[in-house]
């Protein structure tokens, strides 16, 4: 068995592989991500993943809504009001927290951010009179948690760990007991309702398996999903959330990529411009395992009381 | 009145899954669950004390419970015919596994108790099966407890400590209960004890979830899952005083032994929609987190 809580540097091996490959995973950088929901598509189509249903939510460009058994990749588009350009003192930048990422405008060609009164590279940010709103995309998708709740609490052995130190579940083997679907602190995992079994992102295992990039970050055309080994990967967000911090974008902070965290760090992790919850992600998730002890502890003391009850009710006196 | 936490989500969306467990099945389950393995250990005390009418009823409410229990656990599975893929491994990180291996003994094991009591037969061997799935009962009303426990659902995993002393004694309270129903007041002495000893374990450890969990809590205490806590609190209460008051009027011991039942099963459905209702608002998955990050911070 292997840990179940804190840093683990070869989870793979912790699975019981000996000679493996190295620990693959996504980072998704969505500083540059536009919406566009290639990735969602691709993902669909490689996957043969099913429809989700056709909502419109109404609340925003959003209408895939949440990740789930049909949806493996999920752009959330977050549309969050800034401050007012007259309430800024003049000689303040107006949002200090967003700068020119390289992305291609809003307006037409030759379109000055200046002389529209809009923050000068303002890319992710749009105005009307006195009010803006501020654009936030992002790409989710399961993280292949190194501590996988998903994994631990499968009682089948559908979910399984592979080879790259990602995180599967074997359709043949599911009998949709649903123990994975509230166990996953993200929310990832789900039922398929007409089919009975979980489904999630398998980071496109088949296509790994013959040294292939996921169908999502193949698709995407502004490289916000990055495929690599999450060694490098990790490496390369850092180097990257340096690079914003100079530019002045502070908000930028990297979500799942600390090995020391809750759920000993993602297999795929982000680069956020905001708090993860406002992306629909939990802040500080723990792995549930991590309580295992205690709980199974509290167990072990509850049915010794429990007996102990039965032993005590047929002592004293006889009628 | 504590004012409402602030907190940021996106467009109040949930954030952890609705745990996709049906319902009447999952609580039912629970219910007859602990049931059945509480009522296997006053089996056990009943055949040694040679009390048979108590272990007659006590054999036939573990077996059952059990029974139908199962009944309830496969046909809430996504591919009920796969139920034997609970058995193709064994994993102490998921109790649902853990408790598999629990359910399927004590099934095997109070069924042969109950046919052997109820015909006669092999009354040795029935005696063996009958030791055995009281082995299997305190487990059995308890590992539910972890089941529920080992999510990320707040209200669950946060109650990790209480759920499986909470569930102990409504399975005991319930078993009690079942047995008061269906046996004579001469004999269901030990049945009376185990239900009100089974009803201040259950009260006490739902005091203390409330205490010690905060905010956590408040889907026990608020809506309907807060109604159905209150409503099995204040049966199980009235039940046990006038139990514990009462003569040896064999209506007025029905009448409570039925209401101990209920109460248990009303606790179960409780529990379990005080689960769905904290998955459900982002609030119990944020605030806690951002709580347990400040704390980080400082120190």
């Amino acid at each position: 068995m292997g840990s179940l809580w804190g840093r683990l540097d070869d989870v793979t091996g912790d699975a019981g592989y000996v000679d493996h490959e190295p620990r693959m995973g996504f980072f998704t950088d969505t500083s540059v991500c536009i919406g566009c929901k290639a990735c969602e598509v691709a993902c669909k189509e490689w996957n043969q993943v099913p429809d989700d249903g056709f909502e419109l939510t109404g609340m925003s460009y959003d209408n895939t809504q949440a990740l789930g058994a049909s949806t493996w990749r999920h752009v959330a588009f977050v549309e969050k009001p800034f401050e007012t350009v007259a309430a800024q003192p003049p000689q303040e930048p107006p949002h200090p927290t967003t700068t020119d990422l390289g992305l291609p405008g809003m307006g037409p060609p030759g379109w000055d951010t200046h002389e529209s009164g809009l923050p000068s590279g303002e890319d992710q940010a749009t105005a009307s009179g006195d009010g803006g709103i501020r654009w936030l995309m992002s790409s989710d998708v399961c993280k292949h948690c190194t501590h996988a709740a998903c994994l631990d609490v499968c009682p089948t052995g559908s979910l399984f760990r592979t080879e790259f130190g990602t995180v599967v579940v074997q359709p043949d083997i599911c009998n949709g007991c649903g123990y994975c679907v509230p166990a996953c602190p993200y929310g990832v995992i789900d039922l398929r309702e007409d089919d009975g079994r979980a489904f999630k992102c398998t980071l496109c295992y088949d296509r790994l398996k013959d040294g292939q990039t996921p169908a999502c970050a193949q698709a995407c055309p502004t490289e916000s999903i990055q495929f690599g080994e999450v060694g490098e990967l990790r490496e390369r967000a850092r180097l990257r959330v340096a690079e914003l911090h100079d530019k002045g974008v502070d908000v930028a902070r990297l979500y799942g990529a600390d090995p020391d965290d809750g759920v000993g760090g993602d297999g795929a992790f982000f680069l956020l411009l905001d708090e993860p919850e406002v992306y629909g992600l939990p802040p500080d998730p723990v792995v549930t395992t991590r309580d295992l002890g205690s709980m199974w502890k509290h167990v072990g003391a509850a049915a010794s009381a429990l007996a102990a009850v039965g032993v005590a009710s047929f002592l004293g006196r006889r009628r | 009145m504590v004012p409402e936490p602030e907190f940021e989500s996106y467009y109040g969306r949930q954030i952890i899954k609705t745990p996709t467990w049906k319902t009447p099945d999952v609580p039912l389950y629970l219910f007859l669950g602990g049931m059945a393995g509480a009522s296997a250990v006053l089996a056990e005390g009943a055949a040694l004390t040679g009390n048979v009418v108590l272990e007659r009823v006590t054999r036939l409410v573990a077996a059952s419970g059990a029974g139908v229990g199962t009944v309830f656990l496969v046909h809430d599975l996504g591919r009920p015919e796969r139920f034997l893929h609970m058995l193709r491994v064994i994993k102490p990180t998921s109790p649902l596994s853990v408790g598999s291996f629990i359910l399927a003994p004590f099934s095997a094991l109070s069924s042969a108790a109950a046919a052997s009591c109820l015909t006669g037969r092999l009354p040795r061997l029935g005696r063996l099966a009958g030791l055995g799935a009281a082995a299997f009962g305190p487990p059995l009303a308890t590992y539910t407890g972890a089941l529920l426990a080992n999510t990320a659902v707040p209200a669950w995993h946060e109650a990790h400590r209480e759920l499986p002393f909470l569930f102990a004694g409504s399975g005991a309270s319930a078993a009690g209960g079942m047995a008061l129903l269906l046996t004579p007041v001469q004999h269901s002495g030990p049945a009376r004890r185990m239900a009100i000893a089974g009803a201040a374990i259950e009260l006490t450890a739902s005091e203390l979830l409330k205490r010690r969990l905060g905010m956590v809590a408040e889907p026990y205490e608020r809506g309907r899952p807060g109604r159905l806590m209150r409503l099995a609190s204040r049966m199980t209460l009235g039940a046990t005083v006038v139990s514990t008051l009462s003569g040896r009027s064999r209506a007025v011991s029905a009448i409570c032994g039925a209401t101990l039942v209920a109460s248990s099963v009303v606790t179960r459905f409780g529990v379990f929609e005080a689960g769905l209702a904290s998955a459900r608002d982002p609030k119990y998955t944020v605030v806690p987190q951002r709580e347990r990050m400040a704390a980080r911070a400082r120190t």
